[in-house]
């Protein structure tokens, strides 16, 4: 069953919903990412709850005109004009009073979703008897879906994404230097005009899908685990997309697959795995991988400090030293230096010496400052540099015999 | 109106909305100076996948195992963006989306897949809460108040908040100084020997707490709005602490017996006959509040040097 809807095999409606949920996931990664780089992340749940006060009023509208009150590009309008008066509002409190953009954020997210809930129970009562699919929009319903409307979620979703891809050059430059892009002549108010738009697109289209409550998720979520991989803007901004379009891709089809299944939870968690996954295991960033390299640095701090104790002929009583030199065969199991180790500990002398020479001279300040106890003297200084500093060494030099 | 008409139904539910209101603004005010105001609202998302879990354990949707639960969820979600945070080296506000919209997702999982159908359990109970429903079916009158029988029969709710917001003020009082000192300069505050870092944690417990209580009886919504819109309009009315606690306070009553009579009336005086949502009712007042405020506040600009034009 789950074969079969990760293989698109489940009938017209499910397949158009997957492939809409993959679109907008891809289309919220790639947007998502300019949010999180310029750490605007939370400015998009202002904009989902903002959408339910116009979900509810488009309702109304739509009934008291006489028309179908479930009509999904009209509640998706209002949903659209509700959330940009509250991104605007999120906005004019930030620059033009004292309160800072998180209290704005929550101010706006609460006070909307507030309204719209009582919006929601003003709509109750009035007893059209057509209300009950807009509680679909906290969680998001694909459950039993019109084909009218999956089509307009794939296309809207589709739409989305090209708008990201048209406009991901000058938001790549806003969102990493907008000083520079100030300078070069780019509007940066305009383009970050143009990032929360996209944002409020995304938003827009994925309340049918995922939901208002956990849309944020896919615009957070994607970019922070493709930040893990690596540390270039162009590269975040395509695993971000993918990582946002396979998370939607595997939840749509889950949830289409498996009864019971909420669609927006199942995207969320399936994108909070990749996101676990790639906190672990990602070279360099992942906890993994930081472990790693300090257990390897911890291994060499021991194996100088031990070769230097063999050198001046100290005792070493700490156990993983010992271990240490052991394994590498420069000591026996007793602390005695083997013959490879009595070498290794003298070069190993001879290059601390002349490190504390290099930094007690000032003429040697720049190199000095690169001293950290384990670099070798030869990665720093040249051979003629190292042959001058040898010459200062206190050795029995020119001693009569 | 009556007495016999407005005790039993409209007392008990006002009086919790006033608790609710004060207790999560009063550690509201110290959230939005120190610019965590968020926290309230990554905290009353996952208050449902504690209760949830809760309701998994033990079977029944009794009151303390249900606080127990959400209080546990509310701890853990603290501890998992900041270790998020520090393992990912991730900026705090994203960290705060990646746990909590998670777990969120997780609790919606969890209520869909386990058969919660025989109890009173659902996703816009949590977010909504009822607080219309927390009537008091053994008064008659005003005197009742005065009726130990009529007074046993008061809801338990009202009880568990007037208790939390003793707990909210008592540790506002006893921590005064060193809250105030440490919210508005950190460093200063330990050189002087204040332990800021269990400070800010034991503020943001108070927090859950308030939050967790209040969440029982009017859901999260409200309890969001109520950490962050009373605060944030008084922080435009003045430029000192001591007068911005009070007028949080008073606009967090304010909101709460205005947005209650709203909802419970409003529709009336209009013609219609039935209630709209008091939560969302009172969370809109808090609104227009701030609206007010932010347009008319004697405080409104930052202080200070002057900005930069923008």
């Amino acid at each position: 069953m789950i074969l079969d809807a990760l293989l698109l095999q489940l009938g017209y409606n499910a397949t158009l919903v997957t492939i809409g949920a993959t679109l907008l996931g891809m289309a919220a990664g790639v947007g998502g990412t300019f949010l999180f780089l310029r750490k605007r992340a939370l400015v998009s749940d202002a904009i989902s709850h903002a959408t339910l006060p116009g979900v509810g009023l488009a309702f109304m509208v739509m009934v008291l005109l006489g028309g179908d009150g479930r009509n999904l590009l009209g509640l998706l309008a209002g949903a659209a004009l509700t959330a940009g008066i509250g991104l605007l509002i999120v906005h004019w409190l930030t620059t033009r009073t004292r309160l800072a953009e998180d209290a704005a954020i929550g101010a706006v997210l609460s006070v909307f979703f507030g309204f719209g809930i009582v919006l929601l129970t003003v709509i109750q009562s009035l007893n059209v008897g057509q209300q009950a699919g807009l509680e679909g929009f906290l969680l998001g319903s694909t459950a039993g879906m019109l084909r009218a409307d999956a089509v307009i979620v794939a296309v809207s979703a589709g739409l989305t994404l090209v708008l990201v891809v048209l406009l991901r050059r000058p938001l790549t430059l806003a969102s990493f230097d907008p000083e520079y892009a100030a300078a070069t002549g780019q509007n940066v108010e305009r383009t970050d005009l143009a990032m929360m738009g996209l944002v409020l697109a995304v938003t827009v289209v994925g309340l049918k899908i995922v939901g208002l409550i956990l849309i944020v998720a896919l615009l957070i979520i994607p970019p922070v685990t493709a930040r893990f991989w690596t540390d270039r803007t162009d590269v975040v901004v395509l695993a971000s997309g993918a990582f946002g379009g396979g998370a939607a891709y595997i939840g749509a089809a889950i949830s289409a697959g498996v009864p019971d299944m909420p669609t927006g939870p199942i995207i969320v968690l399936a994108g909070f795995t990749l996101f676990v996954v790639s906190l672990l295991l990602a070279p360099q960033r992942g906890v993994l991988a930081a472990y790693l390299s300090h257990r390897r640095f911890q291994r060499r701090v021991h194996l100088r400090q031990g070769l230097l104790a063999l050198a001046q002929g100290q005792p070493i009583y700490e156990k993983l030293t010992l271990r240490l030199l052991r394994r590498a065969g420069w000591a026996r199991k007793d602390g005695v230096a083997t013959d490879e180790g009595r070498a290794r500990a003298g070069k190993a002398l001879l290059d601390e010496t002349r490190w504390q020479l290099v930094r007690r001279d000032p003429s040697f300040e720049a190199a000095a400052a690169l001293y950290d106890g384990l670099l070798p003297i030869e990665r720093v200084l040249t051979a003629d540099q190292i042959v001058e500093i040898d010459k200062r060494i206190p050795a029995p030099q020119g001693v009569p015999t | 109106m009556s007495g016999s008409e407005f005790v039993p139904l409209s007392l008990t539910p006002l009086l919790i909305g006033i608790f609710v209101a004060v207790a999560c603004a009063l550690p509201g005010n110290f959230l939005v100076l120190r610019r965590q105001a968020l926290i309230g609202d990554a905290i009353s998302h996952v208050v449902l996948p504690g209760i949830v879990v809760a309701f998994l354990v033990t079977g029944n949707v009794a009151t303390w195992p249900m606080l127990i639960g959400a209080a546990s969820a509310a701890v853990f979600a603290v501890g998992a963006i900041e270790l998020v945070r520090r393992l990912g080296r991730i900026e705090p506000g994203a960290a705060m989306g990646v746990v909590f919209t998670s777990m969120f997702a997780a609790g919606v999982l969890l209520l869909e897949q386990s058969d919660t159908s025989s109890v009173h359990l659902d996703v816009e109970h949590a977010l909504y809460g009822n607080l219309e429903s927390l009537i008091w079916l053994d008064a008659s009158g005003w005197s009742s108040l005065v009726d130990p029988v009529a007074l046993a029969g008061l809801p338990v709710e009202l009880f568990r908040m007037a208790a939390t917001l003793m707990g909210v003020v008592l540790f506002t009082v006893l921590f005064w100084r060193p809250l105030k000192i440490s919210t508005f300069d950190e460093g200063f505050a330990r050189t002087i020997g204040i332990k800021t870092q269990p400070l800010g944690l034991a503020l943001v417990i108070v927090s859950a707490i308030a939050a967790v209580a209040a969440f029982d009886a009017v859901g999260s919504i409200i309890v969001i709005a109520m950490f962050i819109c009373p605060p944030a309009a008084a922080r435009l009315m003045t430029n000192s602490l001591e007068a911005q606690v009070l007028w949080s306070v008073l606009f967090a009553v304010l909101s709460a017996v205005v947005g209650y009579v709203l909802s419970g009336y409003g529709p009336l005086w209009l013609g219609y006959t039935s209630t709209v949502s008091a939560a969302g009712m009172i969370a809109t007042v808090s609104g227009l509040i701030l609206t007010v405020a932010a347009f008319w506040g004697p405080h409104r600009k930052r202080g200070g040097a002057p900005q930069a034009a923008g």
